[in-house]
């Protein structure tokens, strides 16, 4: 832990839970989609559907979704922004069962695009996305990410890394899940260093890839939140 | 050096002859692969934080969305009738007018949370202004406070969900007051003192907020641990010392933390949440937020 992890985060008020840990779940659910979102309906789980009011939680997430960090100050008028950024919301309580009690679900749209990914605000203003559509995730937001969507066939794990490899990437987490044996795999690669385009999309135009996102890191980047 | 104890910073800071700050500092630039100049500047950006936090409270203007709380700094600020005298007045006043702003959705540093991030503001602006003290010097306070925070997460935890506020508040009174004494030119063993004798009149302290918000009882919280490190740290800077040393009383609220009922850790489900008035409030907040979506 570091020392501006103990004085710090640098954030918007009142909850590093409920408030900042909001906004970069919110952030994370943009980059995964890839894009602005047309349309967000944001599902509120336990004390996020409870207190999430009184904490500014739904101003917090619909900031992360336009791109504010938890350290924006205008996360206060997130709701003028997103009307004034053709972004409809909408908040609706949802049980998601036995799940940590600040979780979000947001189901996203953009065009032709749509996902669903679910996560979890799980202290201190640390964050864990844990599902993104029907898959099971652990992506912490403490890294760049890569999240590849591809069908499930021998050989496509090595044939990525090997491209990361050469250009000097390490990956620092992996994790591969998938409906069943030989239909579509998501892939999540938590790298140390930021992914350069061109890597992105040589990897992006392998035959069985369906999608690549990049996902920046949301937490910990160097020189501090004031940025 | 990966700081783990409040025993190991007097140590290492003895053995180098310097400060509790000056072995954080060391230890950040380490860690972080940077010079030490680059984490000073970095941390003078977080005090400017705090202090536009402190401006923003005091002008009187905050309100919370919940409309609970704000307003108390100024009126601390601008009494009349102050019987504490200007120190603890300006340290009252400076912590409420932080938590304040935190609980209004303004920018705040969390040190060591958001529900605590008044207490270093209240007393290193407070004590930098009666020193004189400049810019560096208030952010090297900043790094006491940083090594006994460490110290605490540790050995024990941070969290009010885990802790109670004792955690929260009481962590950071620990922090100020050491943090206070070496900004007052006390030794890092008086550092260590201080934080010990805040931390240990912080043991048992509930987290009971009414609505589950951060902000009753927690404003005023900030204020009293901000009173309280100052009270630490001058009984340490005469040279007082704690019988029990400032690792065992950490574990000790660790300890205690341990055995607080659940309802009792950040779930708004005993002490003053659930007392009438408590309930009634939060009825209210909650009739407001359902009719408003």
């Amino acid at each position: 832990m570091s020392v501006f992890d103990m004085i710090g985060p640098i954030m918007i008020g009142p909850s590093s839970s409920h408030t900042a840990g909001a906004a970069r779940l919110g952030q994370l659910a943009r980059s995964i989609l890839g894009g602005q979102p047309v349309r967000a309906r944001i599902l509120l789980h336990g004390s996020f559907a409870e207190t999430g009011a009184g904490h500014g939680t739904d101003l917090a997430l619909v900031a992360g979704l336009l791109g504010l960090g938890p350290d924006d100050e205008r996360i206060v008028d997130a709701f003028q922004l997103a009307d004034a950024a053709g972004l409809q919301y909408n908040f609706e309580r949802v049980d998601l069962g036995r799940v940590h009690p600040n979780t979000v679900r947001f189901v996203l749209e953009a065009g032709d695009r749509r996902v669903m990914v679910t996560g979890s605000s799980v202290g201190g203003g640390r964050v864990l996305v844990t599902a993104i559509d029907q898959f099971p995730v652990e992506l912490s937001g403490e890294y760049d990410a890569l999240v590849v969507s591809y069908l499930d066939q021998p050989g496509v794990i090595s044939k990525i890394s090997s491209l990361l490899a050469m250009d000097n990437v390490n990956i620092a987490q992996m994790r591969v899940s998938r409906a069943e044996k030989g239909a579509r795999a998501l892939m999540i690669l938590e790298v140390d260093q930021p992914v350069a385009d061109e890597v992105q999309r040589i990897i992006g135009r392998l035959p069985v890839i369906d999608a690549l996102v990049a996902i920046p890191r949301v937490i910990g980047q160097k020189g501090g939140e004031t940025e | 050096m990966k700081i783990t104890s409040v025993a190991q910073l007097v140590e290492a800071a003895n053995a180098r002859g310097c400060s509790i700050a000056e072995v954080v500092i060391a230890e950040e630039a380490r860690v972080s692969g940077s010079q030490p100049s680059q984490v000073m500047d970095r941390m003078v950006g977080v005090l400017q934080v705090m202090r536009a936090a402190v401006e923003r409270g005091l002008s009187g203007e905050v309100r919370s969305r919940s409309g609970l709380t704000g307003g108390d700094a100024a009126r601390v600020w601008g009494t009349n009738r102050s019987l504490a005298g200007e120190t603890i007045n300006h340290a009252i006043s400076r912590a409420l007018a932080v938590s304040e702003v935190n609980a209004g959705m303004g920018k705040i540093v969390a040190a060591p949370t958001a529900g605590s991030s008044g207490v270093l503001p209240g007393v290193i602006l407070t004590i930098g202004e009666q020193l004189g003290a400049d810019e560096t010097t208030m952010a090297r306070a900043l790094f006491t406070a940083a090594g006994i925070g460490l110290a605490i997460g540790a050995q024990a935890t941070l969290s009010g969900a885990e802790g109670g506020c004792q955690a929260e508040c009481g962590s950071a009174a620990a922090m100020a007051a050491a943090a206070a004494v070496e900004m007052a030119g006390g030794t890092p063993e008086q550092a260590a003192q201080a934080a010990a004798i805040a931390l240990k009149s912080s043991l048992g302290l509930v987290c009971d907020p009414v609505a589950g918000l951060v902000e009753i009882p927690c404003v005023k919280r900030n204020a009293l641990s901000a009173v309280n490190a100052l009270a630490a740290a001058e009984m340490a800077l005469a040279g007082v010392k704690s019988a029990i040393p400032a690792d065992e009383v950490i574990q000790a609220m660790g300890e205690v933390g341990r055995m607080l009922p659940e309802a009792l850790r950040e779930t708004a489900r005993g002490g003053l949440a659930q007392t009438p008035t408590g309930r009634r409030i939060a009825e209210e907040v909650m009739g407001r937020n359902s009719g408003g979506q």
